[in-house]
């Protein structure tokens, strides 16, 4: 007997296990949760142009879509989640953000800012604005004000001038076709920011007022900041997720894929004896990488990625479960210990290879040609094939190796579950 | 327990009993086919334009009568009510058209008046999205069907590759089928699980096959009781591995399905079923179609004359 690779072995398994039990955590810490299991806010818009004339080209969209991201990082939503789809959709995922209404009015608004008279001429628009120059601060009289810069003081001293001592109408998002300043002076709650009457010439400030609060101010200072949307968007679908019911759905979903694994190391150890306690064991660090490898590739884990990666631990023990069973195969037919596990080993990889090439063909072609919600199933379906490659036929087999060439269990075929009356005579 | 199976013996004879599977799973698809045209689908609200609200109400005990009131009072007719979770302690409500924000704050308020401590998931949907996602589902497994036939072909044979995607074809539909007649929900996440299954199907046969070409190598095949031993030995041999690779990923399935919450429910659920369809039609739909075709071209060579 070779204590040696005993030895080795059991350094293996308690290096390996030392080492995830003090990592688990701070893999698992870093992973993102998806909105179903953090809780949070999705979205999904359709872009549609303003005009007749506009087109809803690539470069449209990318504008689009940096005009959002620079609104959802207004909003100061840590790792906001916002994806172009298809021809003409955008994705946006706030986790976190429990406010749907606020939320899509923040991102819906077109943020238009347009000067006109008490007519509705145009004057000029927020292109004027200086970038970033909008800020919410308080008047004299304490009132939330929001204060702009222009980057053009000729334009607007002109424009001042000529309306002194008149009415400018500052407007959100003017609808040339329905809105009129007439009748909405009428109104009690007017759809115009604010109607000033210009006191002097300006050239390169003015305030907005008329705000309820602080909060309302500084949301139009954001927005204006953030920029105005080239477009239009529909609201496709929505949805939002409590807090509490994400979090109930992740331990939930934990522990039952606890359970399930326990149930599969547990048929493993039993059934197949020595190779299923291997197998169990490479298990754990299947399920280790897995989470690692979804760190590394900043993947979202959502509830169906969860259910995944559990059927995943099925695929992974598949592999175990082919070798496992060619080597009682050569050990039934009279074959020394070692030679049964280098035979088994060697059928049974190509099986394995071709099973699994053939999956992971499926899953590329579906990756390849399928959407978003698709291509993140078929992403994690090839994740789990690889990784259950690697740890069942590199992990399983280096570990079985070790224990086979130990020769503690020479002549013990009922560590592997064979009977010795199953044995036939070479 | 021990699945440890004697090849030479008689008592496995899944070859001779082919026609009987055939029929079997003929008349299931059939009748899957006839569910599916006749009741359709219980699209979810991923299919049909409306809200959809998940209240979990912790405050105190309710009933469905309870939650309905609550509705009537507040002028809101809901299309359906379902009390979810392990005690029941979510009430999901489903809206034909979709609810605005103004009348989500009213249930909140309502809900939260009634029963104490409450919480609110909402989604809406436009059904066009969900449509589409079900045809690229579709339109994916057509094309990966193609690109498995032709490595199936370049590494076995063209013959192998067809029996498998029918197997897969014949488990997808099964899936289809059994949630038509239950009037399960179908929504994003069944497309999931179709394509899980779609994945294991093709798996689990691909190792059935493996083993006949092995077996093929060494095997004289002259009659056709030798190829139809050949299909049964490869079978059996394959038996432990099959079942106990069901087995264990069933462990997982099930588990999902009774603890793993609601969210998840359906998609296990439609996982079970599909493991159970994919493991029937490794052994006893693809292996067999491919020996009735083997067998055709045997005859074929058996009646040419040698020196032709």
């Amino acid at each position: 007997m070779r204590w040696s690779m005993i030895v080795i072995f059991l350094a293996i398994i308690i290096g390996g296990f030392t080492f995830m039990a003090f990592s688990v955590d701070s893999v698992i810490s870093n992973i993102t949760l998806g909105l179903d299991l953090q809780g949070g806010f999705e979205i999904l818009y359709k872009v549609v142009p303003v005009n007749e004339e506009q087109q809803v080209t690539q470069s449209l969209l990318h504008d689009t879509y940096t005009a959002l991201y620079r609104r959802v990082d207004a909003m100061g939503v840590s790792e906001p989640d916002l994806r172009v789809e298809g021809e003409d959709r955008i994705r946006v995922r706030l986790a976190g953000v429990h406010d749907p209404e606020e939320a899509r009015r923040f991102l819906s608004t077109e943020a238009r800012l347009s000067f006109r008279n008490t007519e509705d001429e145009f004057l000029f628009g927020g292109e004027h604005l200086k970038e970033g120059s909008a800020r919410a601060v308080f008047d004299e009289y304490n009132r939330p004000i929001v204060m702009l810069e222009f980057k053009d003081p000729d334009l607007i001293r002109q424009i001042t001038s000529e309306y002194l001592h008149d009415i400018i109408v500052i407007w959100l998002d003017f609808d040339e076709e329905t809105d009129s300043f007439r009748e909405e002076m009428l109104k009690e709650d007017p759809k115009f920011l604010s109607a000033p009457e210009v006191k002097s010439v300006l050239s390169t400030e003015a305030s907005i007022t008329g705000f309820q609060s602080y909060e309302e101010a500084e949301e139009l200072a954001s927005l204006l900041n953030a920029g105005a949307l080239p477009v239009q968007l529909e609201e496709l679908t929505a949805r939002s997720v409590s807090p509490t019911l994400g979090e109930r759905a992740l331990d939930l979903t934990v522990r039952a894929g606890m359970i399930g694994g326990a149930l599969i190391a547990l048929y493993m150890l039993l059934y197949y004896r020595l190779p299923g306690l291997v197998a169990a064991l490479a298990l754990f660090f299947y399920v280790y990488f897995i989470l690692v490898v979804f760190n590394w590739m900043n993947a979202v884990l959502t509830l169906p990625g969860i259910a995944a990666l559990v059927l995943g631990i099925g695929m992974a023990v598949d592999a175990n479960i082919i070798t496992n069973e060619r080597i009682k195969e050569e050990i039934r037919s009279g074959k020394t210990m070692m030679s049964s596990f280098r035979a088994g080993s060697k059928r049974s990889l190509r099986t394995i290879m071709d099973a699994n090439i053939t999956t992971i063909i499926a899953a590329g072609v579906l990756f390849y040609f399928g959407d978003f919600a698709i291509q993140g199933f078929a992403l994690m379906l090839i994740v789990s094939i690889v990784l259950s490659l690697v740890t069942a036929v590199l992990g399983s087999r280096l570990l079985l190796g070790l224990l086979v060439a130990s020769r503690a269990f020479d002549n013990k075929p009922r560590w592997f579950g064979v009977k010795e009356s199953e044995i036939s005579e070479l | 327990m021990n699945f440890n199976f004697d090849p030479e013996s008689s008592r496995f004879q899944f070859v001779k009993h082919r026609y009987k599977y055939f029929l079997v799973s003929a008349v299931l698809i059939g009748l899957g086919l006839v569910i599916i045209a006749v009741l359709g689908l219980n699209l979810g609200v991923d299919f049909e334009s409306g809200s959809t609200l998940e209240i979990l109400i912790q405050g105190q005990p309710f009933t469905t009568e309870d939650v309905q009131a609550v509705f009537a009072e507040l002028g809101l007719e809901p299309g359906d009510i379902r009390l979810i979770g392990n005690n029941n302690e979510i009430a999901e409500v489903r809206f034909i058209g979709t609810l605005d924000q103004e009348e989500i704050n009213r249930v909140r308020e309502a809900f939260a008046e009634r029963f104490g401590e409450i919480d609110i998931n909402e989604s809406t949907v436009s059904p066009l999205v969900a449509r589409e996602l079900a045809n690229q589902a579709v339109y994916g497994i057509l094309l990966a069907s193609l690109a498995v036939i032709i490595y199936v072909a370049i590494r076995f044979e063209y013959r192998f590759g067809i029996a498998a995607i029918i197997a897969l074809f014949h488990d997808a539909l099964f899936i289809v089928a059994v949630f038509a007649l239950l009037r399960l929900e179908v929504d994003l996440t069944f497309i999931a699980a179709v394509l899980t299954i779609v994945g294991y199907s093709i798996n689990d046969t691909i190792v059935i096959f493996d083993r006949l070409r092995e077996n093929m190598k060494f095997a004289k095949l002259k009659r056709v009781e030798d190829l139809e031993q050949l299909v049964n030995r490869s079978i059996v041999e394959n038996l432990p591995r099959t079942l106990n690779t069901s087995i264990t990923v069933v462990f997982a399935a099930l588990a999902l399905y009774l603890l793993g919450g609601e969210g998840i429910r359906n998609f296990s659920f439609a996982l079970l079923i599909g493991l159970l369809a994919g493991t029937y039609s490794s052994i006893f739909i693809a292996a067999q179609l491919w020996f009735e075709w083997k067998k055709r071209e045997l005859k074929k060579k058996m009646f040419q004359p040698q020196n032709a």
